[in-house]
């Protein structure tokens, strides 16, 4: 059977680009809402036009981004269905509430999006128009919270018993909360607001190096790498408690990825390196740090991955994928700690150019590693679509045109992606801050007169 | 009352709130396109931009609300529909998401009015509900059989079937009407004559084909799912209540009176048909698979979806009054008399 009949594989290969598409778009949508707000709160607390106006501008691009993340998010939500029935169909007992919940806080969102959008200057007091936002930020950040509680449950599956192949003894909230929930939820979360903030830091960074001097992009880029740093090192923390969560509840995963084979204490952590066999290559040997991770002390028990049958090992190569994530998270929160604390002493560095393109590329970089993070997190719980209970091979469609539908979507991520694209800097471009700023001064003075 | 009809009854309502707000929007970038391309377009684009900007995000979600309490309430249907639908699905999904981030684009990013984007736009809105309505043909049976336990399509048999292809006509039709009539409603709000007319010609054009093509499809049901036409006739004075709100809309329209009342009357028309249609289905959600009995979650799934649904509710509501206090029922943002978009 070629790859191009194999319905399970076609259909991951257009969940993850799917997923993969979509989530761009999503931590974006989760994260901007709070800068926004933040941005807005200071223009009015500090009677600073040019807060409220990174508030206006982000919020305007900020449109674009959701609007492709609400078609993305659609698609996946129904291609969950259409690709995967079988899983639907069983897990759809368990799971259906915070799904259905995840749907409420879209809802929620979405009305308050539109009238904030809408309201701008129509009321007289400015905070009015501020606390629309709050159920913006509210919603998007609780709709994140609701599907990761999902995808927690596929990977720590709990709240109902399988008697003679039926599901009994449902539990809706206590699937809801299964063990994985509390650090994978922090997680998405506090990286969200990170990526954000350092992506908005990147277009300041940008306009900087394409020569603007303007004060505007000089207060955008402090505030969004302070933010920056405050969730960088929430991440980092936050991440350590993950590794301890695998540690405990799923060992092979946490052994694929550190290439950890025999169980032992005093576990050393293998950074980069190329495998051969069972033997890593040109690695960077951290000793007991592995331990730690997992357990907080060196003499931790560190369970290996010859303890797993075979066919229940994730590949070894999601290794690559979580040094990736983690080396750039701690990139992030060096580099946006250097930068602000050179920014509080004023240091001159600082303001150097190849400062700026230090700058530029911690957004993408952010992006990146939210990419790594997740396919770390999906591909290293192979090959369960429910960890323990079913494989992705049985959750699969029977339908056999999954081809055909992954040559038009990626056909649509294209053109969506390009879109994207263009319209953002053809809005930014045409309207540049220097532009508005000198629009706003005339009409103030023509209120004056 | 049992918790799967309450389950269904919810699912219903909340299609039913889809096709009304849907059909605004798909018809509402149909004629966009048409008066485009008769060179009227000036006369259109302000009135349905005013009206579609701040609400297209809360019509999609009403789509997904849909599909996901399907799979909430009634996980068994995700097996049979979910395998057969792939293509008609995907299709529907890939025309949603071209039409919602055009939308953005050209609307609140770069300001783009080609007329080859307005005509693509136009155009997905008729290709949608017709991608959309194949699935309540397949829901009658007839179209769908079961090979190994896996469930697989007829395309040929659905493609040459009478009643899919009146199905998709009055489809096309409805949300054409639909739109029509609420636009000039919306129009005649904003004190916009040339617009009003312009609607109104459209709405009372749409009127017809409607009505037939809804009558057309009692008839095809004879044919292909005969306990079905019948329990249809049981509820022949709902559709007779359905008809005379039908001939009170157009009536309305024709003096040119009382757009908001003919508008309510439209959507009780749709109403009482859309409920008679689901209530003579009962209780199959897939002829003759799937009923809402065997293919209903287990109870305290449902009585936690119904909870999280009320409270939802709670928050819904009041959220979606204000949403409409601020956009439909103000006088200066319907008449455009300033733009305080962001």
């Amino acid at each position: 059977m070629g790859l191009w009949e194999d319905t399970a594989f076609l259909s991951r290969v257009l969940t993850l680009l799917t997923l993969s598409f979509h989530i761009l778009y999503a931590t974006v949508g989760v994260g901007v809402p709070l800068l926004i707000m933040i941005a807005h709160w200071m223009g009015i607390k500090k009677n600073d036009d040019h807060y409220i106006l990174l508030a206006r501008r982000w919020a305007r691009g900020f449109v674009i981004t959701v609007a492709v993340g609400v078609v993305t998010g659609t698609a996946i939500g129904l291609q969950l269905s259409l690709l995967w029935p079988n899983f639907m169909q069983l897990a759809g007992n368990v799971i259906a509430l915070p799904l259905f919940m995840e749907v409420f806080a879209f809802f929620f969102e979405a009305i308050f999006l539109g009238i904030y959008l809408y309201t701008w200057d129509r009321f007289a007091d400015q905070r009015k128009h501020l606390l629309l936002l709050i159920p913006v930020a509210v919603g998007a950040a609780l709709s994140s919270v609701f599907i990761t509680i999902v995808n927690s449950f596929m990977n720590a599956p709990q709240g109902f018993e399988v008697l003679n192949g039926e599901l009994v003894n449902i539990s809706p909230l206590l699937a809801m909360f299964s063990p994985a929930v509390p650090t994978k939820v922090a997680h998405v979360m506090t990286t969200a607001f990170m990526t954000s903030a350092f992506v908005l830091a990147s277009i300041a960074a940008l306009r900087m190096l394409q020569g603007s001097k303007h004060e505007y992009h000089k207060k955008a880029l402090f505030l969004t790498m302070k933010i920056g740093l405050v969730f960088a090192i929430a991440t980092a923390l936050v991440g350590d408690l993950a590794g301890k969560y695998l540690a405990e509840y799923q060992p092979e995963k946490l052994a694929a990825a550190e290439w950890h084979f025999e169980t032992s204490s005093e576990a050393e952590l293998i950074l980069f390196g190329v495998l051969d066999g069972e033997e890593p290559k040109y690695a960077i040997h951290i000793p007991y740090a592995l331990s730690i991770l997992a357990g907080g002390l060196p003499s931790s028990e560190v369970i290996g991955l010859n303890e797993f049958p075979e066919d229940e090992r994730p590949p070894l190569w999601i290794h690559y994928l979580f040094d990736t994530m983690v080396m750039i998270g701690m990139w992030l929160a060096f580099f946006s700690l250097v930068f602000v604390v050179g920014a509080y002493r004023k240091w001159k560095f600082i303001q150097a150019k190849w400062m700026s393109w230090l700058v530029l590329a911690s957004g993408p970089l952010a992006l990146i590693a939210i990419e790594a993070g997740w396919w770390f997190t999906e591909v290293g719980r192979q090959p369960w679509i429910l960890r323990g209970y079913m494989t992705v091979s049985e959750g699969a469609t029977g339908s056999d045109q999954v081809g055909l539908m992954l040559i038009l979507f990626t056909g649509l991520y294209v053109i969506l992606g390009i879109g994207t694209v263009v319209v953002l800097t053809r809005m930014y471009r045409r309207n540049p801050v220097e532009k508005e700023l000198a629009l706003r001064e005339e009409q103030k003075e023509a209120e004056v007169e | 009352m049992t918790l799967e009809i309450i389950g269904i009854a919810v699912l219903w309502l909340f299609l039913y709130f889809y096709v009304i707000v849907a059909s605004i929007d798909f018809g509402a970038g149909f004629f966009n396109a048409y008066s485009a391309f008769t060179n009227k377009q000036h006369l259109l684009t302000n009135v349905i931009q005013r009206y579609l900007s701040p609400v297209w995000e809360v019509t999609n979600v009403f789509f997904v609300f849909f599909f996901v309490g399907i799979v909430g309430f009634f996980p068994q249907s995700a097996f049979y529909y979910g395998t057969t639908l792939l293509v008609p699905a995907s299709i529907a999904l890939i025309l949603l998401a071209i039409r919602g981030s055009y939308y953005a684009f050209a609307t609140y990013g770069a300001k783009i009015n080609h007329r080859g984007y307005i005509y693509m736009y136009g155009l997905s809105g008729l290709l949608l509900p017709a991608a959309l309505s194949p699935v309540l043909a397949i829901s009658e049976g007839g179209f769908m059989q079961l090979e190994n336990g896996e469930p697989y399509l007829d395309y040929w048999a659905l493609f040459t079937s009478p009643l899919m292809w009146s199905i998709v006509v009055l489809a096309i039709a409805a949300v054409l009407y639909i739109s029509a009539v609420f636009l000039t409603w919306y129009a005649n709000k904003a004190g916009d004559v040339k617009a009003t007319d312009l609607l109104r010609r459209y709405a009372l054009i749409w009127a017809l084909p409607t009505i037939i093509t809804a009558t057309g499809i009692i008839y095809e049901l004879r044919g292909h799912n005969f306990a079905h036409y019948e329990r249809l006739l049981d509820f022949w004075w709902m559709f007779a209540l359905s008809a005379l709100m039908f001939i009170g809309t157009v009536f309305l329209l024709w003096k040119r009176r009382n757009y908001g009342t003919a508008f309510i009357l439209l959507a009780g028309q749709f109403f009482t048909a859309f409920f008679a249609y689901g209530i003579s289905h009962y209780p199959y959600l897939l002829y003759p698979y799937l009923t809402i009995y065997d293919s209903f979650t287990n109870e305290s799934m449902a009585i936690a979806l119904i909870i999280a649904f009320i409270a939802g509710l709670g928050l819904l509501l009041p959220s979606l009054y204000l949403l409409f206090r601020l956009f439909l029922f103000d006088k200066d943002y319907v008449k455009g008399k300033s733009d305080y978009h962001v």
